[in-house]
């Protein structure tokens, strides 16, 4: 009984940190496009004959600007499947 | 997939597609061969590399057919990318980038595969698990961007000579004053550990979300009808942006490849 408490306790907490993980990394990526973003139409506004290049570079940012995000959510499904905090108890 | 042997729960579903093909040589985790990894990754690079070397020993100066017009397309687009970047000498830097183009577009692209189907063939030789997309695992990503960090340190040596590099370590790019020395020295140390570290996890850490996505649609796919409708057209939705995430975490990859090597050949 004693370790079935300790275990709900280990995975209510993993889960709420996974939580914040992906919540907050996702906060950040998204405001993060957003601006890359409003920044490439405004140019292609202007110059329009610039879309083509601006394009390109507006890609290869989106995924430099995904990569943390995307780190969080993959050591936040590690958490999610293979706790290793839960080894330190034996099950 | 393995029902008759034990009792399908959520868990073990997404546990047995997350198993690698292991085989162990030594104690422990880091002396565990990820057979699966190695197999697909090194079948992928003779295809992918074999095909574009048949191609070009067959090459015709003359009108080019179409496999020869999509290897000089290929060819000529990272070329491109590695002359707007690099301004020396590109023989290097250009083919080394087509190669990890190439490499890590094919080891994506595993992922196109259904895991269940693959299943059918793996499970005669793997009954434990089988993970088709090498770039899933984080061995095969970190050794990418690792080769890639030895090309960094082994261009710096060269073009800057082992002194030149030492003092560029202790040196830039605060200044040359003895008591900025520390500084210098964390900032580069930190820039040399960041570079490989985000260049692998990136690429790991997208294709490793990517099938957890799919695991769970799949899971949720499975829960009766009511799953099963919803599940449909929101795995639709995944697959199809994860065909753009597939060709433009090879093309990211290929493009920091690009940089750190040219950066690589910068003086301060």
């Amino acid at each position: 009984m004693e370790k079935l408490q300790l275990v709900a306790m280990i995975q209510a907490y993993t889960g709420i940190g996974i939580g914040l993980m992906v919540g907050l990394g996702a906060l950040g990526a998204c405001v993060g496009v957003g601006i890359m973003c409003s920044r490439f139409l405004e140019g292609a506004a202007r110059q329009p004959e610039m879309i083509p290049a601006l394009q390109a570079k507006v890609f290869l940012l989106l995924g430099l600007i995904d990569a943390s995000f995307i780190i969080g959510l993959g050591i936040g499904m590690f958490f999610a499947f293979a706790n290793p905090l839960l080894g330190a108890l034996g099950g | 997939m393995a029902a008759e042997q034990e009792a399908l729960t959520p868990g073990s579903y997404i546990g047995h597609h997350l198993a690698f093909f292991e085989k162990p040589v030594g104690q422990g985790g880091f002396w565990t061969l990820n057979l699966d990894s190695l197999l697909v990754s090194v079948l992928l690079g003779v295809v992918g590399i074999g095909f574009i070397w048949w191609v070009v020993r067959g090459a015709t100066s003359g009108v080019p057919n179409k496999r020869q017009a999509f290897v000089e397309l290929a060819c000529e687009f990272v070329d491109k990318q590695a002359k707007d970047i690099f301004h020396g000498d590109r023989s290097f830097i250009a083919p080394a980038a087509l190669t990890v183009f190439v490499w890590v577009l094919l080891m994506n692209a595993m992922d196109f595969l259904p895991v269940d189907m693959m299943g059918w063939i793996t499970h005669r030789f793997a009954p434990h698990g089988f993970r088709i997309v090498p770039t899933a695992d984080v061995n095969t990503t970190f050794a990418l961007a690792l080769s890639v960090w030895l090309l960094m340190i082994y261009f710096s040596i060269a073009v800057k000579g082992a002194g030149g590099w030492i003092h560029e370590l202790f040196c830039a790019p605060f200044g040359s004053n003895p008591l900025l020395w520390p500084a210098n020295l964390l900032f580069n140390l930190v820039e040399y550990i960041s570079k490989p570290l985000s260049h692998a996890l990136r690429l790991f850490g997208n294709m490793y979300a990517g099938e957890i996505i799919f695991l769970l649609l799949w899971m949720m796919a499975g829960a009766g009808l009511a799953g099963t409708v919803f599940a449909v057209p929101l795995a639709l939705a995944w697959a199809i942006f994860h065909i753009l995430i597939v060709v433009l975490q090879a093309y990211i990859f290929m493009m920091l490849t690009i940089v750190y090597i040219s950066m690589a050949h910068e003086s301060h």
